[in-house]
């Protein structure tokens, strides 16, 4: 006997059509290029797995996945624990609510070329506000243009200011939909502000956090805009991302066998974390 | 019309495969509905997709890893993948 109407599915045909259209063709398409070489013309010759061997095994690979994994794991933990915080901080009544809401909006609704662009004025050490300031006022030696350690704190500062707000509206989501019973209960309990935190608050937060997390994990896996505009992968090569070397070999150096090859290994390693975190996070719940 | 995909057997016949075994979960889904949810090895709840995700996604680092570690010819992690494939179907 059947109990279950299925006509809905019907209903995903429309989404499946259009992501056939613009994600599983032209992935099929990298995948064909990956095993080929060509020099444009549309004529293409097999190399099998030569590309995927190449790229395996070249420091250059190597070198910008580790960049790679090293500026998702720092914006990770300075904008979660940061979001969250700042989500508890805010008010959830009254006059400043909307204010608070809308100026945490902001930095999101700036196009990512743009805060690129911002911020590289910003923080030029000549003329920028942020690099003048602490050059010539605080007497800080810091150059993003030629100091790679300088370079790498302002694209982690550019990307917390720019993505924090979206753990922090996604944590206050969570936290407004908290039953005030909750908070006199642990009230009369005498429970502290920390447990209160840990047992009623980031308990009640995890599902937006997974949301947040994901998010930002691949988001920030996949970058590419910002720390262009900022400072071009360089100097040197030391804020050279995944995404950066990708193009650089795709449409800077014509190599697009390589560069599809590349591209497929940069989804496998996106798509297995992004598993994993999901997997590792809602474990509890399933079982 | 299909010139500008470069198709190669070898990848279509990736495709193919790919698509028949989703297909085939769907045939199967049909006529037994539920996905024959589990607890398995690995602590996690699984259907019958996420065991063909898993072995998938273990497949493509299998091959990955030996072609970066080992190299050519790639009888080997074929071996391993496909022992991996039912280790996921049977225990995960």
């Amino acid at each position: 006997m059947k109990t279950e109407n299925q006509k809905a599915w019907f209903f995903v045909l429309p989404v499946l059509l259009l992501v056939a259209f613009n994600a599983l063709i032209p992935m099929m398409t990298v995948v064909n290029y990956s095993v080929q070489e060509t020099f444009g013309d549309n004529i293409f010759f097999w190399e099998g797995l030569t590309w995927f061997e190449q790229i395996l095994r070249s420091d250059r690979f190597h070198a910008a996945l580790g960049r790679q994994f090293m500026f998702t794991f720092l914006i990770l933990i300075i904008e979660v624990p940061l979001g969250i915080a700042i989500a508890l901080a805010m008010p959830r009544q009254g006059f400043w609510v909307p204010v608070c809401l809308v100026l945490m909006a902001l930095p999101m609704l700036i196009p990512w070329n743009v805060v690129g662009a911002m911020w590289n004025i910003f923080a030029l050490p000549d003329i920028g506000l942020l690099g003048y300031f602490l050059n010539h006022v605080l007497g800080i030696n810091y150059d993003m243009t030629q100091d790679p350690i300088a370079a790498w704190v302002t694209i982690i500062t550019m990307d917390v200011w720019h993505w924090t707000s979206l753990v922090v509206l996604l944590a206050y989501a969570g936290l407004v939909s908290i039953p005030e019973a909750y908070y006199q209960a642990a009230k009369i309990d005498g429970a502290s502000n920390w447990s209160v935190f840990r047992f009623i608050q980031l308990p009640k937060m995890k599902n937006v956090l997974t949301i947040a997390i994901l998010l930002r994990f691949m988001d920030s896996f996949n970058i590419y805009t910002e720390p262009f505009v900022l400072t071009g992968g360089g100097p040197g090569n030391s804020t050279t991302l995944l995404s950066i070397d990708l193009v650089k070999i795709a449409l800077g150096q014509f190599d697009l066998g390589p560069a599809a090859a590349m591209s497929l290994i940069y989804f496998a390693i996106t798509l297995f974390v992004s598993w994993l975190f999901y997997t590792l996070m809602t474990k509890d719940d399933l079982n | 019309m299909l010139s500008w995909m470069a198709w190669t057997w070898p990848t279509a016949l990736v495709f193919i495969g790919l698509f028949s075994a989703i297909g085939l979960l769907t045939v199967i889904e049909i006529k037994y509905p539920g996905g024959a949810e589990r607890k398995g090895i690995l602590g996690l709840v699984t259907t019958r997709g996420d065991r063909l995700f898993l072995t998938c996604l273990g497949t493509s680092f299998i091959f990955l890893a030996w072609l970066g570690l080992v190299g050519m010819p790639l009888w080997a992690p074929l071996g391993i993948s496909i022992g991996w494939g039912i280790l996921c179907f049977w225990k995960v």
